[in-house]
């Protein structure tokens, strides 16, 4: 066992880790932050999707120890300060881009990514920068509509409301 | 996943030192060998972080071309090579997903060797020069088959040089499932000639289709390749698609290549 | 204006919150004190005999517990079929049990005969892997083609089942000479022979278990991955473990979707909850991704001969049908009942057809299990038949909407029953069918076409109007078809002192949207806001003894079991109005949450009602108990029957061979609407796996029986970039004329209508690009199956 520290959600944790213990299960098990879901073990799903120091990534494929000292930030760090839904999280509820939930934090993680890089993606750029995140439930539509919506474009005329 | 130690040098020479112990192995994004631990496939007794190594990190331009250190990321590649070589930053762009390429590297990538890699087909395609903690190696003696490479044991790849086509494009058609390429066709056009290198079709991996860099370096047109034939007899056949299928894809890829390539 | 509260709303949903803010509960979040970890030893191959295992180098490994092998429960039941099928002849179908571990003999990659359990995940997995080696199987020959299966009696997946047969159904039997007879005389006969490929139902949250035992007093807790809570406790507790029902609690909290797959009981339960008694520990199990594609029950597996004979101007006369199901190694709950009453009783589809007869023979294979998938014997129904119909028009060179207009029952024949014994009790096929080549602009579609072409694609458009049967399922009706069980739903209705209300549920929501859909009926129905209204599921210490969630049920039979809880809390309403109003009861109205003397100003409102039956000071009491709390069971009289009609655009690439969908029209009739974002949510969920489906998504076992597609490394899913928006109207809508709701239900139609309207629209694109000699291409249509099809 080694101890590890780096900043997650703002706050700065440390725990005891193995060499191989994952950034995802120090996070759901060292930390107790299992909005962080595991949904494979070929890192295609991005049920895991965090952000190190700013960039999404597969928090089921990197050593808690290689990442010690880095920015996390998890879905438990998206809400605004006074705990209200950010705006990404708001408009998968708005636009209904949730069903189950389980696939949902690494959705909003990989959006808020898209965001970062490109404020105004087309449809087409979501649905590309959206490859590695598998959901099962909800056929995309409404997820692509909310990143859409959730970078302030208009979603009126996308298919049905 | 078997337990290990893990260490994370900031210096080549001390991550040589690092993997000169017994059951060492490199880790650098960890985007292939960190599934392959999962499945127990692979188990080393020490893992050597490369991703603390400045000096095996970042894009420039130096002499005869453009220089990747191996432990640059996909993403890092997409975007710093564009304005250089725009062909090898869109070959990194469309690795995976924006996760694994946040993560991934070139380095791990070609030492690795998968037959359904991006990298070996656009290094291959440049003609680059693999640089190691000993050595230079052509691209042309750097893959020798299946997840095999030149490599000794401990040596790490540090660098990709590319030399700097007049043209030159990527084309890549996905597995459907695992998003890797089912069959990717790297054309590249020099003024010395043409190369043209395949991957995701051969059985012995990437290769060069030499009767289409012939072809192409008379006439450098996608109708160039449409009299070509190329046999199946040495394609990989699978799930995903026979050998015959795959023969097809690299000659319509190449096409596609030489017409994105413009 | 739309409704912005109650029925008909689209309400936002409340459960997002927790989801979106990553403080959902799903089984593997919890973390409890003392809790061990089991992990499953499984079978590397498809058929082998247990000659040996070893057990006391894993026992005796660091951190190792306790280890469990089919030995440990040879003398506990199995798990149940839920469902007796009889074969043409009369004979019950062959049932083989089905232990917790394998025993005697293993019979598919991933069938677990070990477990171990220990300190921490990792220790169990080692001992795992050692025990592995430490046992001597035997490998026999893999049975897994399904004709081979039957052909080789000397090859036998159960000992004791010669031909690997589990029945040979006909549906409806006596019908099958008139049906033959119809076919020999017909002008004109369509033959297709298809495959329905086998899936994967990957819910992206894995299974995942967790048993525990309180010594103080024998009682046990299972909290599981489970679309149906009660339905596991009844499996496990009676007729496997032998646990009384009321020791075992069984929870189900926020399950990552299931699609049928967490319909059942797996043995992994089991083992958890004797492994905790024995240890007095909690005992934990998820599921790796691996071990998911290997064990949970798959989907579909048909290969079907179908024929269609019909006059020269398209008018239906027959359908037969000959089909072997896949039913794998063992009978997984409903796995008997999917190829036959949820396939056979569909395959007259929302046609006036006079003739039709279904055979099915079920086989078992080394495979995994396989049972119902999302649609569940429907979209295999449909598929055959909206795939033979297209092929037939193509042979004829009749127009496909005019074919489908031709034969659909009309409005004026309800209710209508058709030769596969259903009764259809109401629908407007043409409507719907009207309404999707509107919203698709079929009359557009030319222009689609040449702009296609001028990028060098083919474009084709498919159609498929469906029907379904669901809302399953009137318990008198399946009892006579074989049934084990009674498919009723149940909610308890609580009216607290406060006023505010919990309702506590049978159907379970992994996805679908119950905490807000139900507390939308309720408000309406109560006249309270739905923020005071809370739906309580998925606990068997909690809620009344309902079925759970699947056959698109919820809300088509728990919804109104509902109802009819919120129908008594009224009635006892007005009793109690009527005393503190001193007014005769059948004077009492109630509306808008104030009950009222007619034709007075003088009323109570719901909260004054609800705490005086609290706090009975005022109060009838001689005649009337005090609370507020009522329970219904309610048992449909029939199925619903939501139909529709799909419309798919696809454009091809003829020399790679890549079909993309490029446009996907809906148009459904589910009765009445209650939260119509919901909806949408669920049709587009349903047709992005019925793409998949059409596109991607196999499951291939090789000639040895290890599976090829057993990662998604192999196994496509449809990502976002592989589906369009979909477009989807239900504004066609013939009220369900048996439930008080009028609703129909609509979770698995997106599965059932969109796999042919997507094969259809890939072969009418290659017969417009002029490859006319391409008939037909097995799902999954894929690059590689285009282009050999276009090329050979
Ligand atoms: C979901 C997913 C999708 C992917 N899609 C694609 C795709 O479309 N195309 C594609 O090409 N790849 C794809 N990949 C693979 C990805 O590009 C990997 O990043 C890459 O193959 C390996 O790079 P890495 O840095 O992650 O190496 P690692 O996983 O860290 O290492 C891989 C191997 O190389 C060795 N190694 C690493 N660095 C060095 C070095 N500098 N010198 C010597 N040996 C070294 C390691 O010991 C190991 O054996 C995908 C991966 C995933 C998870
Ligand atoms: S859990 Fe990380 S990609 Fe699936
Ligand atoms: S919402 Fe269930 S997997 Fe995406």
């Amino acid at each position: 066992m080694t101890k590890v520290s780096m900043t997650v959600n703002g706050r700065a944790v440390s725990g005891e880790v193995e060499g191989r213990t994952l950034l995802s299960a120090f996070l759901r098990e060292g930390l107790g932050l299992t909005g962080t879901h595991v949904g494979c073990d070929t890192s295609q799903c991005g049920a895991c999707v965090v952000h190190v120091d700013g960039k999404a990534i597969k928090s089921c494929t990197v050593f808690a120890m290689d990442v010690a000292g880095a920015e996390v930030r998890t879905i438990e760090g998206m809400a605004n300060a006074d705990g209200s839904l950010g705006t990404i999280q708001q408009a998968f509820q708005d636009h209904h881009g949730l069903q189950c939930g389980f696939c949902t934090p690494g959705m909003v993680m990989s959006a808020a990514a898209l965001l970062a890089e490109n404020p105004k993606p087309s449809e087409a750029d979501v649905r590309h920068y959206l490859d590695g995140n598998i959901c099962r439930c909800t056929g995309y539509h409404n997820i692509v509509k909310a990143v859409l919506a959730a970078s302030g474009q208009d979603v009126s005329a996308v298919a049905a409301e | 996943m078997h337990n290990f130690d893990f260490v994370k040098p900031a210096s080549i020479a001390d991550a040589v030192k690092a993997l000169s112990s017994d059951g060492a192995q490199a880790l650098s994004g960890g985007q292939t060998l960190l599934p392959t631990m999962k499945q127990r496939l692979a188990a080393p007794a020490v893992l050597v972080s490369l991703t603390g190594i400045a000096e095996m990190k970042g894009v420039c331009r130096g002499d005869g071309g453009l220089h990747v250190g191996a432990a640059t990321t996909h993403a890092t590649v997409a975007k710093e090579a564009a304005a250089h070589y725009p062909a090898l930053a869109a070959l990194a762009g469309g690795i995976g997903d924006p996760a694994v390429r946040n993560r991934g590297t070139i380095g791990g990538s070609i030492a690795n060797n998968d037959p359904a890699a991006c990298y070996p087909a656009g290094v291959l395609g440049s003609g680059a020069t693999v640089v190691t903690s000993k050595r230079k190696i052509a691209a042309d003696d750097f893959f020798q088959g299946l997840f095999s490479t030149a490599l000794d044991e401990g040596e790490i790849v540090t660098e990709v040089r590319f030399p700097i086509p007049e043209k030159a494009a990527y084309v890549k058609f996905q597995q459907p499932a695992s998003r890797f390429a089912l069959t990717g066709v790297f054309v590249a056009k020099f003024g010395t000639g043409v190369r043209v290198a395949v991957t995701g079709a051969g059985q012995g991996g990437v290769f060069r289709w030499t009767e289409a860099e012939a072809a192409l370096s008379r006439s450098f047109a996608p109708g160039a390749v449409d009299g070509l034939s190329l046999s199946g007899d040495d394609m990989i056949s699978d799930l995903h698609g026979s050998a015959a299928y795959r023969a097809n894809l690299v000659k319509v890829l190449t096409g596609r290549a030489v017409a994105a390539a413009g | 204006m739309p409704k912005d509260h109650g029925i008909g709303a689209s309400s936002k949903r409340r459960e997002d919150i927790r989801f979106l803010t990553g403080r959902g509960v799903y089984t593997d979040d919890m973390n409890l004190h003392g809790q061990t970890y089991a992990v499953f030893v499984r079978s590397q191959v498809a058929h082998g005999r247990i000659k040996s295992i070893n057990t006391s180098n894993a026992a005796s490994m660091p951190g190792v517990l306790a280890v469990f092998t089919g030995e440990d429960f040879k003398d506990v039941g199995g798990n149940p079929a839920g469902w007796l099928i009889n074969s043409r002849d009369g004979t019950p179908m062959r049932e083989p049990k089905r232990p917790v571990l394998a025993h005697g003999k293993v019979r598919h990659v991933g069938d677990a005969y070990a477990a171990v359990v220990a300190e921490s995940y990792a220790e169990a997995k080692d001992a795992a892997e050692q025990l592995a080696a430490d046992s001597d199987i035997e490998e026999l020959p893999a049975i897994i083609d399904m004709a081979a299966a039957v052909a080789n009696a000397s090859n036998r997946v159960h000992d004791e089942i010669p031909d690997n047969l589990c029945y040979d159904w006909g549906w409806i039997e006596d019908n099958r000479a008139a049906v033959d007879a119809a076919i020999k005389a017909a002008p004109h006969v369509t033959v297709l022979e298809l495959v329905n490929n086998r899936l994967v139902p990957n819910a992206m949250e894995p299974r995942a278990s967790i048993g525990e035992y309180f010594p103080g007093t024998g009682d046990y807790k299972l909290t599981t991955t489970s679309q149906n809570p009660h339905l596991t406790r009844l499996l496990v507790a009676a007729f496997v473990l032998g646990i009384p029902e009321n020791k075992l609690t069984v929870v189900a909290p926020d399950v990552g979707g299931g699609f049928g797959s967490k319909i059942y009981h797996y043995g992994e339960e089991a083992v958890v909850l004797a492994a905790a008694k024995k240890l007095a520990r909690p005992v934990r199990w998820t599921a790796e991704r691996s071990e998911s594609f290997l064990s949970d029950a798959h989907g579909r597996d048909h290969v079907t001969k179908i024929e269609l004979a019909c006059e020269k101007d398209g008018t239906f006369i027959a359908f037969r049908t000959e089909t072997m199901a896949n039913v794998g190694a063992y009978l997984s709950n409903f796995a008997t009942v999917t190829p036959t009453f949820l396939h056979g009783t569909l395959m007259a589809g929302p046609y006036k057809v006079p003739n039709v007869y279904v055979n099915v023979k079920t086989v078992f294979t080394n495979t995994a299990p396989v049972d119902a998938y999302r649609g569940a014997g429907r979209p295999e129904a449909t598929y055959s038949l909206e795939r033979v119909i297209d092929k037939m028009c193509r042979e004829l060179g009749l127009d496909p909407f005019e074919v489908r207009r031709k034969n659909f029952i009309t409005t004026d024949m309800f209710p209508y029953t058709t030769p596969v014994g259903l009764a259809y009790d109401t629908g407007n096929y043409h409507a719907t069918l009207d309404k999707a080549i509107e919203i698709g602009n079929v009359a557009g579609f030319e222009a689609r076409r040449a702009a296609s072409a001028k990028r060098g694609k083919l474009r084709g458009m498919g159609l498929s109007t469906w029907i379904e049967a669901c809302g399953i399922a009137p318990s008198h009706l399946v009892g006579v078809l074989g049934a084990r069980v009674g498919l009723y739903d149940a909610a308890t209705v609580r009216v607290n002192a406060t006023g505010n209300i919990s309702v506590m549920t049978g159907a379970h929501s992994h996805g679908q949207g119950h905490e807000t859909v139900f507390a939308q009926i309720v408000a309406e129905k109560l006249g309270v806001p739905e923020a005071s209204v809370e739906i309580v599921h998925g606990d068997t210490s909690k809620i009344p003894f309902g079925m759970g969630s699947y056959g698109s049920r919820s809300l088509a039979v728990c919804g109104v079991a509902v109802t009819k809880a919120i129908d008594k809390i009224v009635a006892k309403g007005k009793k109690i109005a009527a005393h503190m109003l001193e007014a005769a009861e059948e004077d009492i109205t109630f509306e808008n949450g104030s009950f009222s003397v007619a034709g007075t100003d003088k009323a109570k409102t719901f909260g004054e009602i609800a705490f005086s039956a609290y706090v009975p000071h005022n109060y009838p009491l001689e005649t009337l108990e005090p609370g507020l709390e009522e329970t219904a069971f309610y048992d449909p009289a029939n199925f619903t029957y939501p139909a529709g009609a799909y419309i798919c655009e696809v454009e091809v690439d003829a020399e790679t061979g890549k079909v993309d969908v490029v446009a996907f029209h809906c148009a459904d009739d589910f009765g009445n609407i209650m939260n119509p974002m919901v909806v949408e949510g669920q049709v587009h969920g349903g047709v992005g796996q019925g793409i998949g489906q059409a596109l991607c998504e196999n499951t291939t076992y090789d000639d040895t029986g290890q599976l090829l597609t057993g990662s998604y490394m192999d196994y496509a899913m449809p990502r976002a970039g592989d589906v369009p928006f979909y477009n989807v109207d239900y504004s066609c809508q013939t009220p369900c004329t048996h439930n008080p709701l009028g609703v129909k239900g609509c979770g698995e139609a997106g599965a059932i209508g969109s796999p042919p309207a997507v094969v259809n629209a890939v072969i009418d694109a290659l017969h417009r690009g002029g490859h006319t000699h391409v008939k037909h291409i097995d799902m999954p249509v894929s690059p590689s199956r285009v282009w050999q099809a276009i090329h050979g």
